[in-house]
């Protein structure tokens, strides 16, 4: 059988086709009490009084509580939690649920109204009169780094931490003062706002006899949750349960541990009701975490030829006013990635986080790697720009192995790239985008002084996945593992059961693992069960995230299967009496050797094991095994995507025309899910290049905090995508790599070479993130020496 | 206030707040949660039904206005245990993946096809404008409602 592979369909479909798909939102239980949360209007400022009398007279509300009551409560023994203290210096000011004395951000929760009904919330939370002293705001990373005013009182600076990452300070230094080429540039990488479909929501329900206490949320790491509030509320582990029910997209803005997870949990726990929050769309620019924010600072050094002997980088990254769960983590995650897919003799990297008076910074899809492979891949376009050749060919140049095909490779950086073979995926890339056409296709608009001008970006990309493994974490300070866990049965009827603790939002989960168990066992992927996504189901796990699932917790399934398929056949072999060397293991029969008539199937076997008559000795009943995987490396999972712009120079409008992606992400499960996965990703960093950005005022206000505004792009606004792949396996077994964020972490890139590109002629070099036809236009006029 | 509607097919009825808006009276008060919520701006496309065979963001009508209408949710689009045309070209084509804007999305789109059962791919990209997907780059979506062409619905 040989359903790895195949691109099957999906069996999680219909139920969300239907509307049969429950999210967090569309569960109701009796006598639950919604928070509405009361949020700061100003960026800093200190709480002088809350006035609640008149929210708590509202039809309704159940109660009020401010940051201060809750204190009093004792509701939690420990702050929201960090669980990357990078350095271990690292400036961490306690993040409670609800602010007491003083607020960091706007909309940071300063009180909490409970009321029967999401409507009389929202009503009360607007009739709590809060009395504030506003203090100076640090509204952007700049001010941030100029440190003129500090975005906590108590801290004399706004600097977090000191990250450096520099193998061998006197190589690189030697590399610059002998490089005969150099490039020095400067790059932005705005925040923006995750947007995920669906809000996040939370419902605690409790048992106030029993102790126990279930909390429902959208999110993607229910295993973590439940650790961290285990840890800052002080109940009792053994006591929460949580679930992750569908989920509609995740992308790093479901990965925390937030206020209202921890409100709800204790809130429910103490009063004894059930006690739900759905998250506003227009409050999830303050109430979820937001991504990117950096200050990037490349430097390259080459040879003659535009070989590079040296990159050295340096970031400032805007944490906002909290470290949340791995906020200080994200720029390192990115930090061994600048060195790209080329062989670069010497490296550098210093990092560091500031805070702002702005909504926390943490993960969005990519996480760190599209900010990296952003900088090196348009500082490679400025240094085909200096050497004078091509972009194609400055790559070419520099790859890794000469752009051959390679396994286990030490990188600048301090990594072993797992495998590689970047030649033939550049070549078949151009080759698809008719390369040659289009440079013909754009010359051709250039002589003739056409309006519309043509724009061809590259973006060679190399990214990491697979987090992680565990002793590699914990060299970084990361506070947990990077395991994954499986368990695989077969029931007495011959169907199986796998449980993961990977919990899926979108990707596909159920459908691939079914497909693995189904080839491992030699069973129909049909008569697989995928279970997951909760604690009680799946007590052990570490989750979604960082491209993760497959290859680190679809190798512990496969594993687990392999330990199934062992176990069955001392069975078989006993019930075939005949020793187990002999024993043969095909398309879901066991056979002897030699005999080929002497068979016994795996579900007759599974029969034997749940009855016990007739066991070998020694051998316990039932076909279950389990294992933790811990991947012995990183997969590092490559690609090259070609951007086409039309740029309309009288109007400075950017038009996407033609993406083409070829991507390796080693061997595929399902390469349908994959080219979803590809598209999605992708048309998440076109955004990020053409038009997603949080924009702040001077005092910290968010300016486009909903969808009216921020401009999620819409089916109009991107063209159809063609994909490819070449697959390089990875070194784990099943020689998968990942390709949640593939997508995102090579488009953007693409995008603003492609625009660069186009604006070659004018001498433009650069073009900041979002490409607005405002700036487009401006850059244009600029350079023709216009006035505005 | 009193309202009374026909939603897939049945005579439904409620007492509810003047303000009530209609995604919130399907949902909360008939437990028709295929409807989705994405947005408070009438900007996502999630609450998309149709009012009297015509595509609405349900977010944008209060319940009181779409008294006396005929309702179809995504929960009522093929009835019976069967799939309707359109969502079984989105589970072939791979069209949804968290699947949270997918019900907006099927509605939108079967609506689209019974105005313009020839559209092409700029006439569906256009007409699915209102309604955002995060997930999936829209290319598949616009595979899906392409392959369902004229004889859709
Ligand atoms: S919820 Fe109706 S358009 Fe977003
Ligand atoms: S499938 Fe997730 S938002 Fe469209």
């Amino acid at each position: 059988m040989n359903a790895i592979g195949t691109p099957m369909k999906r069996r999680e479909d219909p139920k969300l086709l239907t509307g049969e798909g429950k999210f967090v939102d569309d569960i109701q239980v009796a006598g639950q009490l919604w928070m509405g949360m009361v949020r700061s209007p100003f960026a800093h400022a200190k709480i002088e009084s809350i006035d609640a009398s008149a929210a708590e007279d509202a039809p309704g509300v159940h109660a009020v509580y401010t940051g201060a009551q809750l204190q009093e409560m004792e509701l939690w023994i420990a702050p929201l939690p960090c669980a990357w203290p990078v350095t271990d210096d690292m400036v961490n000011p306690p993040h409670f649920p609800v602010a007491a004395e003083e607020v960091h951000h706007v909309g940071e929760i300063v009180a909490v109204v409970l009321a029967d009904s999401r409507y009389e919330a929202a009503d009360a939370a607007e009739l709590v009169v809060v009395d504030y002293e506003p203090l100076p705001a640090v509204a952007s990373i700049e001010a941030a780094v100029a440190d003129e005013a500090t975005a906590h009182s108590e801290l004399d600076s706004n600097k977090a931490f000191h990250w450096p990452l520099i193998p061998d300070p006197e190589a690189l230094d030697a590399a610059f003062a002998n490089a005969v080429h150099t490039v020095d540039a400067r790059f932005v990488q705005q925040r923006l706002i995750p947007a995920p479909m669906e809000p996040r929501g939370v419902l605690a329900i409790p048992s106030p006899h029993g102790g126990e206490i279930t909390l429902y949320s959208a999110t993607q790491v229910p295993h973590i949750l439940k650790v961290m509030i285990a840890a800052t509320s002080g109940i009792s582990e053994a006591k929460l349960r949580i679930i992750a029910p569908a989920v509609g997209g995740g992308f790093g803005a479901k990965l925390n541990v937030n206020p209202d997870e921890l409100l709800a949990v204790t809130l429910a726990n103490r009063l004894g009701r059930p006690v739900r929050w759905t998250e506003p769309r227009s409050e999830a620019a303050f109430s979820t975490h937001q991504g990117r924010g950096q200050l990037q600072h490349i430097e390259l050094a080459a040879d003659a030829d535009g070989k590079l002997t040296g990159v050295r980088v340096h970031i400032d990254a805007d944490m906002g006013a909290y470290m949340m769960l791995i906020t200080p983590g994200v720029p390192l995650l990115g930090s061994f990635l600048y060195t790209g897919v080329y062989d670069v003799p010497a490296f550098g990297f210093t990092c560091e986080g500031h805070f702002t008076n702005l909504t926390p910074t943490d993960a969005y899809r990519g996480a760190g790697r599209p900010e990296a492979s952003y900088a090196i891949e348009r500082a490679m376009d400025l240094l085909a720009l200096e050497v004078g050749v091509g972009p194609d060919e400055i790559r070419r140049r520099n790859f890794l192995a000469g752009g051959e095909a390679f396994e286990n490779l030490d990188v600048a950086s301090t990594l072993t790239f797992d495998s590689g073979h970047y030649g033939p995926n550049l070549e078949r890339a151009l080759e698809l985008a008719d390369y040659e056409g289009l440079r013909a296709e754009q010359k051709r608009r250039r002589d003739a002084g056409e309006r519309i001008q043509m724009g061809i970006g590259l973006c060679t990309y190399v990214e990491i996945c697979g987090l992680a493994p565990s002793r590699a974490l914990g060299g970084l300070n990361y506070g947990a593992g990077g395991w994954e866990h499986a368990t695989v049965r077969l029931l007495p009827t011959g169907k199986a059961e796998v449980v993961s603790g990977s919990t899926p939002h979108g990707q596909g989960h159920e459908t691939s693992w079914s497909q693995i168990v189904g080839d491992k066992l030699g069973i129909d992927p049909a008569d697989v069960t995928v279970l997951h996504s909760d604690t009680a189901i799946s007590p052990l796990g570490l989750d979604t995230y960082g491209s993760r699932s497959l290859s680190v917790g679809g190798v512990a399934i496969a594993a687990a299967c392999d330990k199934v398929v062992e176990k069955a056949k001392l069975i078989a072999a006993h019930s075939l009496e005949a020793s187990p060397d002999d024993i043969q293991f095909e398309a879901g029969v066991f056979s002897v050797a030699g005999s080929p008539d002497q068979t016994v199937a795996i579900q007759e076997v599974a029969f034997g094991a749940f009855t016990a008559h007739d066991l070998p000795d020694g051998i316990e009943p039932n076909l279950q095994e389990q294992v933790s995987f811990d991947p012995p490396n990183f997969a590092f999972p490559f690609g090259t995507h070609v951007a086409v712009v039309d740029i309309d120079e009288e109007t400075g409008e950017v038009r996407l025309t033609d993406y083409i992606a070829v991507d390796d992400c080693g061997n595929q499960i399902n390469p349908m899910i994959v080219d979803g996965q590809v598209h999605g990703g992708i048309v998440q960093g076109v955004a990020q290049a053409l038009w997603e950005e949080a924009v702040y005022d001077d005092d910290g206000n968010c300016q486009n905090p909903s969808l009216l505004d921020y401009l999620v792009p819409s089916a109009a606004e991107v063209p159809s995508i063609v994909t490819d792949s070449t697959i390089t396996p990875s070194t784990n077994p099943l020689g998968v790599k990942g390709v949640g964020e593939a997508g995102t972490i090579g488009s953007a890139a693409a995008v603003i070479n492609a625009i660069c590109d186009g604006l070659s002629p004018h001498g433009i070099t650069d073009m900041l993130m979002p490409a607005t036809p405002q700036r487009v236009w401006r850059a244009i006029n600029d350079a023709k020496g216009g006035a505005a | 206030m009193k309202v009374e509607m026909t939603v897939n097919g049945e005579s439904r009825s409620a007492d509810v707040e003047p303000r009530t808006l209609l995604v919130h009276f399907l949902r909360d008060d008939l437990g028709l949660t295929g409807t989705n919520i994405g947005c408070d701006t009438s900007s996502c496309g999630a609450c998309t039904v149709h009012i009297d065979g015509e595509s609405v963001k349900s977010c944008t009508v209060l319940a009181v206005q779409a008294d006396g209408a005929d309702v179809t949710t995504i929960e009522g689009l093929a009835g019976g245990g069967e799939l309707h045309p359109m969502q079984e070209a989105f589970m072939e084509c791979h069209g949804l993946q968290c699947g949270y804007c997918t019900p907006g999305m099927v509605m939108a789109a079967t609506s689209l096809l019974s105005e313009n059962p020839d559209v092409d791919e700029a006439g569906v990209r256009e007409g699915l404008e209102g309604n955002l997907c995060r997930c999936t780059g829209y290319h598949n979506i616009v595979k899906a409602v392409l392959s369902v062409g004229g004889d859709g619905s």
